[in-house]
């Protein structure tokens, strides 16, 4: 399972660092959310990966730790918030600038 | 428990709540709302600053979950330092404020309230997730106020701001998700005795997630390969948004200098004191770039940016030193910096007020109405940020290149510091020449001087007589914040039960 977990991690990874390399708004928007799923899939492993364990302490054995889920919930409420936030500003910059291009205007070629 | 240590987060945070939810009051009544919450968080601050002094360390444990297990508050002569550094700040640039620039946008002062609680929040809490949270508050704040008045300019700089801090807090995540993995805890004082006690396979994995913490914290602070968005966003901000960011860097300062001296700290076996090796260079280089930004800067408020770097690399270097007197001369030059830079950023205002549509372009232009007043004030705001004898900035510097051990570390940090002291003259003279010197014989008949917006300038300004007239209590503070910084057993009972006061 951690394999697995890994190069889905990594994968997510990647392409959000290839999306946000491009200079153009609406992909830079997407490279940031499949980094911020890649990252909050992450914290969420730091509580080791289990299955079938109760989240109670001295129920039996094992227990799954509750709060990287909490740093989780916190981390995804935050980051919905700047994503729209991104969203909305790229939104402005296309109606104040005319292009989509991060830097306000098309690059010479 | 000290119900103190919370009003100054939770005071802005009702008082930017209310001004929410009342965003049809009149324009009046948000204004003193506003400056009401300002005007009492210095001397708030102050006292907690009083506290502070009497030398032990105040915890609030929130929901009295006892430390490691809850979020902390924690209160020690570092913070306070800052708590006070931002409410005079803070006070002066929302009283320039209040006579117009709110008017430019909408909910003006509900966000500079809700900037006031990430800030002060950040500066208290001593819970390593926590301050993350108390960042993104800030940080969206900010981006807001980035954006106040509207236009092109300060779109495009805010994008670039926005998704530089959106990937900086995607790597703060990774940071402290790999410390919470490892170690079990996010209580700084509790990492503080876990990574100390990390066993020889721990410890690369920890180092990684500090150097990680190092890159975030270093793209708040703007130093050499992160500093690029600054210069942009600083100059497009209003003047009062530009003035409340000179407080910003110092909180990616202010970071370092908390877990580098507490979580990777002396007491930190493999990993002790790794990133004052990578700082030392970088903070040189910073001066050094800063200094060619600022002789190259075509507009004043460039020029003010990118002496907001400069003074970036100065702090980085004193704290890189690491020993008591540097890092007390780098507190003391840091209340300097904060508030002349602020100030700079006001009287930049009132100058391109004066001139038209040539603004603050460093070309010729009409004669200012005033040009006795701005030029006395310009060149005080100058002498004391290039640290020229008498005011702070020289203190200040005095005292850093007093720190610096004689040998190869002088050797640079000294031609370094001086020379780029020597260039910011050069820099602020050319820009003041042609601003009060080179101009045509017509007066423009809109502009006037705003007498409140005057005030707040020269409170700020002010404060750097005042430096050098409280410089003996003041340094004192600072010598014992230093002492206090390095002393890691002190933080370490706050994780004893009952260890905590």
């Amino acid at each position: 399972m951690e394999a697995l977990f890994a190069g889905a991690l990594g994968i997510l990874t990647a392409s959000g660092v290839y999306l946000l390399l491009r200079a153009r708004t609406f992909p830079v928007v997407m490279g940031l959310t499949l980094i911020s799923y890649a990252v909050n899939l992450f914290l969420f492993a730091m509580g080791r990966l289990q299955t079938g364990v109760t989240t109670v302490i001295g129920a039996n054995a094992g227990y799954a730790d509750p709060l990287p889920q909490a740093l989780v919930l916190t981390a995804i409420v935050i980051g919905f918030a700047m994503t729209a936030f991104v969203v909305v500003l790229a939104l402005r910059s296309v109606g104040e600038m005319k292009t989509d291009h991060v830097d306000g205007r098309e690059s010479a070629r | 428990m000290n119900h103190g240590l919370i009003l100054p987060i939770v005071l802005p945070m009702f008082i930017g709540c209310l001004l929410l939810f009342g965003a049809r009051l009149s324009i009046p009544v948000k204004r003193s709302l506003s400056l009401s919450s300002a005007a009492v968080l210095v001397p708030l601050s102050l006292w907690l600053m009083g506290q502070a002094d009497q030398g032990g360390l105040q915890v609030y444990a929130l929901g009295n979950w006892q430390p490691p297990f809850g979020i902390i508050l924690l209160l020690d002569r570092l913070s306070a330092l800052l708590l006070v550094a931002t409410a005079l700040l803070a006070f002066f640039a929302l009283l320039y404020a209040t006579r117009g620039d709110d008017q430019r946008g909408r909910n003006f002062h509900a966000l500079f309230q809700f900037q006031l609680m990430g800030i002060n929040g950040a500066f208290l809490t001593g819970d390593l997730f926590n301050l993350f949270v108390f960042f993104e508050i800030l940080l969206i704040a900010s981006y807001s106020l980035l954006l106040h008045g509207g236009g092109p300019e300060r779109v495009r700089a805010g994008l670039h701001y926005v998704i530089l801090n959106l990937v900086g807090s995607a790597l703060f995540l990774l940071a402290v998700g790999v410390l919470y993995g490892i170690t079990g805890t996010l209580n700084m004082a509790d990492l503080a005795v876990r990574v100390a006690a990390a066993t020889a396979d721990q410890a690369p994995l920890l180092g990684a997630a500090g150097l990680l913490l190092l890159v975030v914290f270093g793209l708040k602070a703007a130093f050499l390969p992160l500093y690029f968005w600054l210069p942009r966003a600083y100059a497009s901000a209003t003047a009062p948004v530009a003035a409340l960011f000179a407080i910003m860097t110092k909180i990616g300062l202010y970071s370092i200098l908390r877990v580098y001296t507490l979580i990777f700290g002396d007491d930190a076996g493999m990993l002790a004191n790794m990133a004052q090796d990578w700082l030392w260079p970088l903070a040189l280089l910073t001066i050094g770039l800063g200094v060619i930004g600022a002789l190259a800067a075509g507009s004043l408020h460039g020029l003010l940016a990118y002496l907001v770097v400069v003074s970036v690399g100065t702090l980085l270097a004193g704290i890189s030193l690491g020993t008591p007197q540097a890092l007390a001369a780098a507190l003391y030059y840091l209340l300097h910096s904060t508030w002349i830079a602020g100030g700079l950023f006001l009287l930049a205002d009132l100058i391109a007020r004066q001139r038209g549509d040539k603004a603050a372009q460093l070309i010729q232009g009409p004669a200012l109405q005033n040009p006795h007043l701005l030029g006395i004030l310009f060149f005080v705001g100058a002498i004391s940020v290039a640290g020229l004898p008498p005011l702070s900035g020289f203190i200040g510097k005095l005292l850093l290149l007093r720190a610096v051990e004689p040998g190869l570390q002088a050797l640079f940090f000294w031609p370094v510091v001086l020379g780029g002291g020597l260039a910011t003259l050069i820099a602020l003279s050319r820009a003041g020449s042609t601003l009060f010197w080179r101009v045509g014989l017509s007066q423009l008949d809109s502009a006037e001087l705003d007498r409140g917006r005057l005030l707040a300038c020269i409170g700020l300004l002010l404060l750097s007589p005042l430096l050098v007239g409280l410089a003996a209590p003041l340094l004192t503070y600072v010598e014992a914040t230093a002492a206090q910084l390095l002393d890691l057993q002190l933080y370490r009972q706050i994780v004893v039960p009952g260890g905590a006061s």
